[in-house]
């Protein structure tokens, strides 16, 4: 599935959209950023409650294809204008990380 | 240092904990520029990011030299910060002396120097209590 078909089926808010048509391969879930760095692969969905700056940092790295933050965590316009300067996609929803994996899970 | 070693040098802002990571992305950009292969790109990225925050979070910045050879790229991380009075217990995952301020941005799991020995085939630790640290780390191109 692609990012784009990732916002429609989880009814995502977008905070900044690069690459709407990237596939997601896979999903990783977790806010422990250094961990996160380690284990989540590129091109996953990664969902997180952090909303930190670093978050963009650790997405490039990682080149996951898109960011979700969970539970509608409040983020700060300085890391959603980060992301769109480093085109990566970054969006939110009101559901918990549990329910939003675990719809993914079963699109891809 | 062979001749055609490309290196690339980055002071790392201690004073900036936000803009932590640009020199690793900056890195990682120039790397795809070189045609280096993702999955090396992306080990030398992850090693060279917890080194970039090790530095920002324990000794105010640092400079951070990558030198990329045919064979291998190393990555040198030098500070002048407090040094490191244990490094066997450093390394051990979990172990970290960050302060909460740093725990609650989502690092100080005490997971850096576990993932950049990881991600890298040699890690060397040069540290002197009082003077400062130097992490040599080498990452083989297949």
């Amino acid at each position: 599935m692609t990012v784009n078909e990732a916002i429609g089926l989880l009814g995502l808010e977008t905070l900044n959209l690069s690459d709407g048509d990237r596939p997601i391969e896979g999903g990783y879930t977790g806010d422990l950023l250094s961990w996160v760095m380690g284990r989540a692969q590129s091109g996953d969905a990664w969902v997180t409650i952090m909303t930190n700056i670093n978050v963009v940092a650790v997405a490039q790295l990682t080149d996951v294809a898109c960011v979700i933050i969970a539970e509608g965590a409040e983020i700060g316009g300085d890391v959603i204008a980060r992301a769109a300067s480093q085109g990566i996609n970054l969006l939110r929803g009101g559901k918990t990380a549990w329910e939003m994996i675990s719809a993914l899970s079963d699109k891809i | 240092m062979s001749e055609d070693t490309v290196r690339f040098h980055f002071d790392v802002d201690g004073e900036n904990f936000t803009s932590a990571g640009e020199a690793s992305v900056q890195v990682k950009k120039l790397l795809r520029q070189l045609g280096i292969a993702p999955d090396v790109i992306r080990r030398v990225g992850i090693a060279m990011y917890e080194g970039e925050i090790n530095m920002v979070i324990h000794a105010n910045g640092g400079d951070a030299d990558v030198l990329v050879d045919n064979d291998k790229i190393t990555i040198i991380l030098a500070d002048t910060g407090p040094g490191i009075a244990n490094i066997e217990l450093a390394m051990q995952e979990g172990y970290s002396t960050a302060p909460d301020k740093i725990r609650s941005l989502g690092f100080g799991a005490g997971m850096g120097l576990p993932n950049m020995k990881r991600y890298t085939d040699d890690m060397k630790i040069e540290s002197e209590v009082g003077k400062g640290t130097t992490v040599t780390m080498v990452v083989n191109i297949a």
